[in-house]
């Protein structure tokens, strides 16, 4: 039972972070918890609605209002319980979910939401603190064994949760360490890479297997690994970045985004005395003038990494027009998502964004890009843009980096060993997670595309819970383990 | 007798009934015409059915005229022997003539065997013609039959002729009714209205036929199923009233049946049985059973006070010997309860009394020259004035005796006086009971070691269950509240394997009876629950009373120790295993269920006095027996054997809960229930449920109890039941989706319409539930909820969501999910048709998904479908929608506009709600909108009610009861009533509301009668519409209403309902409106009293598919609630009782209504989509006109593809049976017949007051009133009011006398300007929602009596009276000036509950009160002369504190006693003023304490404004 006027006599607070200035000169988290009193003056603004519109727009079905009540109460150990009980890694939602709650929030009509990534980031990081976090290894092993391709959020969702039930669990990774692009793909500044090896360390000893540099399909036999384990799981995400199909595109100086960022990830682990291999060719924005063409989370994740190497000019180019006052679009009312946020922590710290602008070519000096060619545009879909005549400009650029999606999974290697069909999308075709090879199962981005983290630990442990359901009913084919 | 859902058990009675008596004992022809002269008097409170001629019941009961028999006889050669020797039969025979001869040769062998001998066969003449068209049809070959026995007289005739009576009818059946079969009494009745009656029977006409006794009865009947036989009187008793707890008091009395031996009647008792005949209504039951006790030995009014006894627990002005004469009868037998008017004769005393809270009416009267007469209504029985000696009124749970031979008249406790020092009850008492502090102390076993969690699993609780249910009860003492209904899937249709309490709903009382304030009546309720084996009811032995007695029956597992340790053979202890083995698997149920019957039979064997039906050995390996399934098998099974009065029963069980639960246990045959896993629960509150404050253990789990019997008392009482004792058994429940074999083993008896899951289904469930807690034993490693909701393992560590109160995704499926709730959202600000196509489908296509019976119905399409074009457009649709009524108050004055501009808009009507309407809104504003709702509701509180309001409406809606809490009254807080709405509702700003759970004018189905009546005199041009709730017998109740002269009728369906209620209520009172509304459906047609009214149902409508099947199963209009207020804006929030809504829908904090963003517009644009979706369901259908689908039941079909498993087990043929009659009409097709033609009004005031009332004169007229002229002064005042607005005409301008007795609800919202003054007496109602008139009854000028010891008035005067004022010289009823807001009044002694729920005006007493003064008062002052010092005692103090008045009250005070003194002539009055020095001194000042407390903050702003500005 919540504080019925908490609403009414507590208003929201910023969640804490770093000064801009003070943190775009590291690397370090940006982001703190509020002070214990503070937060739980937070979470009596929890209504604990009748129809709680955050727990349904929360992939995970988090038990906002309970937890938030919990909170309320200084009940961090229940608390806590509540939170595992729909979430396997709060910590990663905590820090880089967008938090679709949020925007669900009954609070959010006409007032501000409830704070609640933060009383969840504030919940696990108490519980980490206390000890509470431990490892549970299963009682019984079922003596079934699984393989995990990949390291993301659904793979490892998908490991720790066959993993409780009994069966022996390897994950393969085809990096140096696991998380994926929550690794390699979101800065320090949001995500400190320790806190993945803190819940792999969890998972380790709770008794999975991780075996890393592994590409499974070149490393090693795909099918082989498949005749190995009862069931195999395809995490590997979506990968393969959505080209900007324009002229120019094929310049030096135009990168995926997801080039740069995993070498920016892999410099500061290396910064902070990891070992990370180096790159075939360095990008670097330092010094440079830096055009971000696409303004989502990861455009912002570039816009970040860029100033924090010291880039001279940072611009980020996002097609679609100016969000409104309150961050909504007509067509996404209450309680769905907005597209666009209205500010970013990215955007806090330096650089500015150009909203409704299309980057039309790019030009090159001795094939490397010196300028970008654009107009105006119009529309609230990128697929019905409309140009505004007379509004063409150009740039001035060192450095583009394209940030404008994903399209599938990588289909070489891995998908085109196992023989995976695949749907219209070039996703891995597997509805209720079994793909087209027996035995095999995809989850995550692999199987639904680019989506959010929290999506992906969503389908991971759907996956896991269909993948137990078949190994129970379905006889082993493999000898027994020893 | 069903057909469809038509049932004829649930069929009700109420009614008008008078008796007479000769003080010198001597017969008289002048008897038996005043009685009938009576009966004619209160016609108008009997009812007649569709056949206008055809009355419901009507007859006399007369000592047997000997000279007139003797006389018959001789002129055919027969003698007689003398009086008292001989009996007679009143014979109701077949009408075919060779039938009739068997069932005569029948007769006369028993007559024979019975050693009596046959003397003659009398045919008795009867006049057809005198009878209606439908009585005819069934009407008997009447007969007497006169039998003797040389040397048998007296009582030891009696009792051969009731043995001979009771023979004949067990022989014959059905075939046969015996209205009178004695020696000293014979019955003449029928199906007949009560002018009829004397015409039918010539008999009655003779001269010769004389009595010096009579009663008399009418009867109004919501049934119209034809019958003669339950005519009253019966053989000792006219009944005006209901037994709530019939089921309860059948099967008592058959399970004591196999005991009974003992008295006159011995080994003859064994060919009475059963002692309650099958097929008997609730008032032949008890007169069954009387007569059982009466012929068995006891004196009538010794029968009488064991059967009916006065509340009188921790009463102490009651005499001691008389309550411990009722401590000791409780031992004995439960009461028989319900509200009653008794009047009971053995031929040689005459006798009457009322129920314990007095909720019917009785009046009587001595003359000087030798009667003794008593009636529903003074008046009814005409008397010269001058002959008036004493005039009383009947008093709750008291007796009334008239002994006409000694010339004797009892009434004031000397009867019961009489009973009670018979024998040495008290000491009898004193010795044998047991208290639970008279056991020794002891521990109870250490709880197992198996963890709570595991436990609370297998159990099925949720997380809910501890956060929701118990911590509050633990932390507050009482029930958690909840608001927006119950939009939950039924049981039957859930996935989540709710418990078997579930599939249970609790009964409510609504319209033939009302439901009873636990809190502010807290006087007449008992919790009390009594365990241990029962003796022989025939008997009286000193041992009868070793029994236990419990304050409440909720125990712990300390109470239950101390029973089980205790060293008392009639409390030796049995426990019974409720678990089955799980490796027995679903089939082990059933077994299990035998064995506990063996069980218990072995341990009544073993001479146990109490079984324990225990689930304490639930584990890994042994599967708990639903609770309630184990008790009730047990429970049936042992009345089944006549063994269960042998044993009382205990539940043992980590089942319940909740107080539903623990009802539902008690309910079937439960002593006491020992819930020990919800007390353990609290002992260890693990986490989230810990109460913010803390508390000891110990603390909590006496809060928890608290809760629990505060619980209690409310679901009992809404059925209108008092006391645990009589509810124990009484099965007031419907069952929603059970099978019905295992409702006819284990809940025998049980209403179960539309089927649903057997035994195998609920074991399913239960192993469903051990499998949460103990996965692995049943081969899995998570529990089914956590592997099927693909949770994370980690999931299973803690109990599951529960989502039943607040939405969870892993939860129970809501009706309103955040999906539909933004679809709605989105339709109603214009996202165009495909959205609206999407909400739609979303709707539709889940509404089975989601629990709704609906969703399991298909439409049949026509193959020839009509063109949309030719369907009734969109604005003939919208008409028949309206709103539910939602208050201002509990909306925010934005969102109750928004509605009414809406509803206004579409040609639809809104619906104010209860809680009054700013005159501002009933002009139009600048733009043509209107904010003035259509239909003013009317509810129990009244608030607002006035003359001008009710002027103000094209609808008066009469709320009996709502969806969301039926049974239930309401309470709107303090923090939600700012200064504008206590203006609207006449109270005080910031003091809290009380809506009382009965309206305290209908007490029964003619007072509803009535009311209609007064609504119609109130604004003549608004039709009347009674809101009723959907539950088992709903629609005999609506053919009540529809007898009762209703226009319209709202079937509001348990999932509807948006007000504030305790959770348990919105969970598990009432059923969906779909069985409800096609029960009523069924019901009307097949009486044909469809053509009469509309009906309208509710209950979350959402789409055009659930408007089509309402209108299929009749409906001719639909209300909505939920829907709307969510276009406005509404997000379910849940917390509108708590004055939070952040969208400011349901909020009056000014800060929260600024968020209120609804508009009209989108209202309109969702209800017009909704409206266009009907036409194309009706296109579809082949319909064009909306009129044409109403009852077409024969257009839906259960649907075929149902994937649910437990949803193919239910039946919905029932639901569906298709209500096709040739003649009669299947929807509203004309109106009610005029009732105020005749008016007194129409006839006389109107037309002498013209002048005054169009030009402003001042008039001043006479007239003589008698008791059938009803509401005087109601049409003048509408009139008036119509024409001059609220303030009416200046006071003084109509002066009227009245001479004589006048009828119910004398000067009734009576306007501004309009004084009535009675010389003589008026009956109840008087002075109702008074609006500025000036109401005075004084005594007739010629009476004898002393005014102050006389009853003046009946009961409920000024019932929610709002200005103007009163002055009554002499004694009003119960229940003065209840709600009273605004008005003046004095009066000179008052009955029980005086100034409850009083919220403003002035009340004087000059005189005694009754007990229970100001319960519930919060507002207003009341004076009351205190002589004898001890009104103290009899004031609830809950709310108010006494004080001396003085200053400015005094002068108030003194003020309105010289008022009074002017206008009635009060000596008393007159005494006092001559005096006052010494007078003012002895009044008591009644001060509520939220009254005083609001009236210094305003007296402080007051000043501070007067320092301000100077």
């Amino acid at each position: 039972m919540a504080d019925p006027r908490g609403f009414l006599e507590v208003r929201r607070v910023p969640a804490p972070e770093r000064a801009p200035r003070e943190r775009v000169l590291d690397h370090d988290e940006i982001f703190g918890v509020l002070p214990d009193d503070e937060l739980r003056g937070q979470a009596r603004r929890c209504m604990d609605c009748g129809v709680p519109f955050c727990n349904n727009s929360c992939p995970l079905g988090n038990l906002i209002p309970d937890w938030n009540d919990l909170v309320r109460r200084g009940q961090w150990r229940e608390a806590l319980d509540q939170l595992h009980a729909t979430n396997n890694f709060p910590e990663f939602t905590g820090l880089i979910c967008p938090a679709p709650c949020e925007s669900a929030c009954v609070l959010d009509i006409g007032d501000d939401a409830v704070m609640i990534k933060q009383i969840e980031y504030a919940i696990i990081e108490r519980g980490f603190e206390e000890g509470w976090v431990v490892a549970r290894p299963p009682h019984a092993r079922s003596g079934r064994k699984v393989a995990i391709v990949g390291s993301g959020p659904a793979g490892l969702a998908a490991a720790a949760e066959l993993n409780q039930v009994g069966h022996t669990v390897t994950v393969f990774e085809r990096d140096e360490a696991p998380g994926g692009l929550m690794r390699f793909g979101v800065p320090d500044a949001k995500l400190e890479k320790w806190i993945i090896d803190r819940r792999v360390a969890l998972l380790e000893a709770e008794g999975i297997e991780f075996r890393y540099g592994v590409d499974v399909g070149r490393d090693i036999d795909a099918t082989e690994l498949s005749d190995d384990h009862d069931a195999v799981v395809v995490a590997i995400g979506s990968r393969i970045e959505r080209p900007l199909e324009i002229p120019g595109s094929e310049l030096d100086g135009v990168h995926f985004a997801m080039d740069y960022l995993y070498q920016r990830n892999r410099a500061v682990t290396i910064a902070h005395g990891g070992r990370a291999p180096a790159p075939e060719r360095e990008i670097s924005a330092a010094k440079k003038r830096v055009a971000v063409i696409g303004g989502g989370d990861t455009g912002m994740d570039c816009l970040s990494s860029a100033n924090r190497e010291g880039a001279s000019d940072v611009v980020l180019l996002d097609v679609y027009g100016e969000v409104p006052a309150g961050g909504r679009y007509p067509d996404t009312p209450w309680p769905m998502s907005p597209r666009r946020t209205e500010t970013t922590y990215a955007l806090d710290e330096g650089g500015e964004r150009h909203f409704g602008t299309q980057v039309v070519s790019f030009e090159g000096e001795a094939g490397r890009v010196a300028l970008i060619n654009g107009r105006r545009v119009e529309g609230s879909s990128s697929r019905a843009l409309r140009p505004v005549p007379g509004s063409e400009f150009t740039r001035e650029v060192d450095l583009c980096l394209v940030a404008i999606g994903f399209t599938h999974p990588q289909h070489e290697g891995l998908l085109e060993a196992l023989d995976l069909r695949l749907d219209a999308r070039g996703n891995v075709a597997a509805g209720v997670f079994a793909s087209s090879r027996p035995g095999v199962y995809a989850a995550g981005d692999a199987r639904t595309g680019q989506s959010l983290i929290v999506n992906a630990i969503a389908d991971g442990r759907r996956a896991a819970r269909l993948i137990d359901r078949d190994l129970r009913t379905a006889p082993t084919a493999l000898a027994p383990a020893a | 007798m069903r057909d469809g859902l038509y049932d004829t058990t649930n069929e009700h009675d109420g009614c008008g009934v008078a008796a007479l008596a000769r003080l010198d004992g001597r017969a008289s022809r002048e008897t038996v015409e005043r009685a009938i002269g009576a009966l004619i008097n209160l016609e108008h409170r009997g009812a007649e059915g569709a056949d206008a001629t055809s009355g419901d019941g009507a007859g006399i009961l007369i000592q047997i005229p000997d000279a007139f028999m003797r006389a018959v006889l001789a002129d055919d050669g027969r003698e007689l022997p003398p009086p008292d020797a001989y009996g007679l039969a009143c014979c109701f025979l077949p009408r075919d003539e060779d039938h009739r001869g068997k069932l005569e040769a029948v007769i006369e062998e028993a007559v024979s065997e019975e050693g009596l001998e046959t003397i003659a066969w009398r045919d008795v003449p009867v006049d057809d013609r005198a009878a209606g068209i439908r009585a005819l049809e069934v009407a008997p070959h009447v007969r007497h039959l006169f039998v003797a026995r040389a040397g048998l007289t007296g009582d030891a005739l009696e009792r051969r002729l009731y043995v001979l009576r009771r023979v004949i009818e067990r022989r014959c059946g059905d075939e046969l009714a015996v209205p009178s079969c004695s020696a000293r009494t014979v019955v003449y009745k029928g199906m007949l209205s009560a002018p009829q009656l004397p015409r039918f029977y010539t008999d009655l006409g003779d001269s010769r036929v004389a009595t010096a006794l009579a009663i008399v009865h009418s009867r109004f009947s919501t049934n119209t199923f034809p019958s003669w036989s339950l005519a009253h009187p019966f053989h000792m008793s006219a009944h005006n009233g209901e037994f709530n707890t019939l089921l309860g008091n059948k099967s008592w009395m058959r399970a004591r049946e196999a005991r009974l031996s003992h008295g006159p009647l011995g080994p003859d008792v064994g060919r009475l049985l059963p002692a309650i005949a099958p097929g008997l209504s609730d008032s032949a039951a008890f007169d069954a059973v009387l007569e059982l006790l009466v012929k068995g030995g006891r004196s009538l009014p010794h029968a009488v006070m064991l059967m009916t006894p006065e509340a009188h627990e921790g009463r102490n002005d009651i005499p001691q010997a008389i309550r411990e004469f009722y401590e000791y009868g409780s031992m004995l037998m439960e009461p028989w309860d319900g509200p009653a008017s008794l009047t009971f004769t053995d031929g040689q005393i005459l006798g009457a009394t009322l129920d314990r809270n007095g909720l019917r009416p009785g009046r009587w009267a001595i003359t000087d020259d030798g009667w003794f007469a008593l009636s529903s209504e003074a008046g009814a029985f005409r008397f010269d004035p001058a002959r008036l000696v004493r005039v009383g009124r009947l008093l709750p749970g008291r007796l009334l005796i008239v002994d006409p031979a000694a010339g004797h008249v009892l009434s004031e406790r000397e009867a019961e006086l009489a009973v009670a020092g018979a024998r040495p009850y008290g000491a009898w008492h004193a010795e044998h009971s047991l208290r639970m502090e008279d056991l020794p102390d002891a521990e109870p076993d250490d709880p197992p070691e198996l963890a709570l969690r595991e436990r609370q699993l297998a159990f099925g609780w949720s997380q809910e269950d501890l956060c929701v249910l118990l911590a509050p009860m633990a932390r507050d003492g009482k029930e958690p509240t909840g608001s927006m209904g119950n939009d939950a899937a039924l049981a039957i249709l859930s996935e989540r394997q709710p418990p078997l309490f579930s599939y249970f709903k609790q009964l409510f009382a609504q319209v033939t009876n009302p439901s009873i304030d636990p809190v502010r009546e807290q006087v007449v309720m008992s919790l009390s629950s009594i365990i241990g084996p029962e003796g022989d009811l025939l008997d009286e032995a000193p041992e009868q009373a070793r029994r236990l007695v419990l304050d409440g029956p909720v125990i712990d597992d300390r109470d239950l120790a101390r029973i089980v340790a205790a060293d008392e053979a009639t409390l030796a202890a049995r426990p019974l295993d409720a678990t089955w083995p799980l490796v027995a698997g679903e089939a082990g149920l059933d077994d299990a269920l035998d064995r506990l019957c063996r069980d218990a039979d072995a341990g009544l064997e073993a001479g146990a006095g109490v079984l324990i039906v225990s689930d304490r050995a639930v584990d890994r390996e042994r599967v708990p027996i639903p609770s309630l399934l184990a008790l009730a098998c047990v429970h049936h099974h042992l009345v089944r054997s006549g063994t269960r009065t042998r044993a009382g029963l205990v539940v043992e069980s980590g089942e319940p809960r909740e107080v539903h639960h623990i009802a539902a246990l008690i309910g079937y045959g439960a002593s006491a229930v020992n819930p020990y896993l919800m007390l353990e629960s609290l002992t260890a509150l693990e986490g989230r449920a810990e109460p913010d404050v803390e508390l000891e253990p110990g603390e909590a789990v006496s809060r928890v109890i608290a809760a629990l019997d505060k619980g209690l008392l409310k679901i009992l009482s809404k059925m209108g039941i008092s006391t645990i004792h009589s509810y124990c058994g009484a099965q007031v429940f419907e069952a929603v989706g059970l099978e019905p074999g295992l409702i006819e083993r284990h809940f025998t008896g049980t209403p179960s319409r539309i089927g649903g899951i057997g035994l195998d289904g609920l074991a399913r469930e239960a192993l469903t539930r051990h499998a949460r807690a103990w996965p692995d034993a049943h081969g899995a490693v998570l529990p089914t909820h956590v592997e099927q909701g693909l949770l994370p393992a980690a999931h299973a560590r803690l109990l599951p969501q529960g989502g039943i109160y607040s939405w969870r995704r892993d939860g129970e499926r809501h009706m309103w999910d955040p999906e539909t709730v933004a679809a709605l959202q989105s339709v109603a600000r214009g996202a165009g048709p495909e959205a609206y196509a999407e909400f739609k489908h979303r709707v539709n296509e889940e509404n089975a998904a989601h629990g709704m019976l609906r969703g399991l119905m298909e439409l049949h399409l026509a193959e020839d479908p009509a063109p949309l074009e030719e369907v009734e457009p969109v604005a003939e649709v919208v008409r028949r929608f309206s709103t539910g009524g939602m208050s201002l108050g509990s909306l925010s004055h934005e969102a109750h506009e928004t509605l009414a501009v809406a509803m206004n808009r579409l040609g639809a009507r809104s619906n104010t709600g209860e809680g009054g309407e700013d005159r501002r809104r009933f002009e139009p504003d600048p733009n043509g909108d209107l904010r003035r709702s259509a239909i003013k509701q009317v509810a129990s509180g009244r608030f607002g009610v006035t003359i001008d309001y009710l002027v103000n409406a094209d609808q008066l809606q009469i709320k009996i009861s709502q969806g969301s809490k039926p049974g239930e009254g309401g309470q709107l807080p303090g923090h939600k009533i700012d200064a504008e709405i206590a203006r609207l509702r006449h109270s005080t700003e910031g003091v809290e509301l009380i809506s009382p759970p009965p309206h305290h004018d209908i007490y029964s189905i003619e007072d509803l009668k009535q009311l209609i009546y007064d609504l119609r005199c109130a604004n003549p041009r608004a039709s009347v519409s009674v809101k009723l709730a959907a539950e088992v017998g709903v629609g005999t109740v609506a053919a009540g209403v529809a007898k009762a002269n209703a226009d319209h009728i709202v079937i509001a369906g348990h999932d509807g309902g948006t007000g504030a209620s305790s959770l348990s209520s919105i969970q598990s009172a009432g059923v969906p409106w779909e069985i409800g509304l096609s029960e009523t459906q069924q019901t009307l047609v097949r009486n044909d009293l469809r053509s009469r009214v509309a009906i309208q149902t509710d209950g979350q409508m959402r789409t055009g598919r659930d408007v089509v099947i309402a209108a299929l199963l009749g409906a001719d209009e639909v209300g909505f609630s939920t829907a709307p207020l969510v276009a406005a804006g509404c997000v379910m929030m849940r917390v509108c009782h708590l004055n939070t809504c952040p969208v400011g829908v349901a909020t009056q904090d000014p800060e929260l209504r600024r968020r209120f963003a609804g508009t009209p517009e989108q209202i309109v644009t969702y209800l017009l989509a909704v409206a266009e979706d009907v036409r194309e369901i009706m296109a579809s259908l082949g319909v064009r006109r909306y009129e044409e689908l109403i009852g077409r039941a024969d257009l839906l079909s259960p649907a075929a593809a149902v994937e649910h498993w437990k949803a193919r087990d239910l039946d919905l043929s029932s639901l569906l049976t298709f209500a096709d009659s040739p003649e009669h009409a299947r929807r509203q097709t004309r109106g009610q017949e005029p009732v105020l033609d005749d008016s007194l009004d129409h006839l006389a005031l109107i037309p002498a007051t013209s002048r005054a009332i169009s030009h402003g004169e001042h008039v001043r007229a006479s007239f003589e009133v008698r008791n059938v002229h009803r509401t005087v002064g109601g049409l003048l005042s509408s009139e008036i009011v119509r024409r001059h607005g609220p303030d009416g005409l200046p006071e003084g301008s109509i002066e009227i006398t009245l001479s004589g007795a006048a009828g119910q609800s004398l000067g009734a919202w009576l306007a501004p300007g309009v004084s009535l003054t009675v010389h003589g007496m008026v009956n109840d109602y008087a002075g109702k929602g008074l609006s500025g008139g000036i109401v005075s009854v004084r005594p007739h000028e010629e009476c004898q009596f002393y005014a102050r010891e006389n009853v003046i008035a009946g009961n409920v005067a000024l019932y929610g009276a709002t200005s103007g004022r009163a002055f009554f010289a002499g004694l009003a009823g119960e229940r003065f000036a209840v709600r009273n807001s605004g008005a003046l009044a004095v009066v000179e002694g008052v009955g029980d509950h005086g100034c409850e729920y009083m919220t403003g005006g002035r009340v004087v007493v000059l005189g005694a009160t009754g007990v229970n003064f100001a319960a519930g008062m919060s507002g207003g002052v009341a004076w009351v002369l205190d002589e004898d010092g001890d009104f103290a005692y009899r004031v609830n103090c809950d709310l108010v504190d006494l004080e001396t008045p003085d200053g400015a009250r005094e002068v108030e005070l003194r003020d309105l006693i010289g008022e009074h003194r002017a206008r009635t002539g009060s000596t008393v009055a007159d005494h006092l003023l001559a005096d006052w020095d010494a007078a003012r001194g002895r009044f008591v000042q009644v001060m509520p304490r939220a009254y005083r407390a609001a009236l210094e903050r305003s007296d402080r702003a007051l000043r501070a404004n007067v320092g301000a500005a100077a």
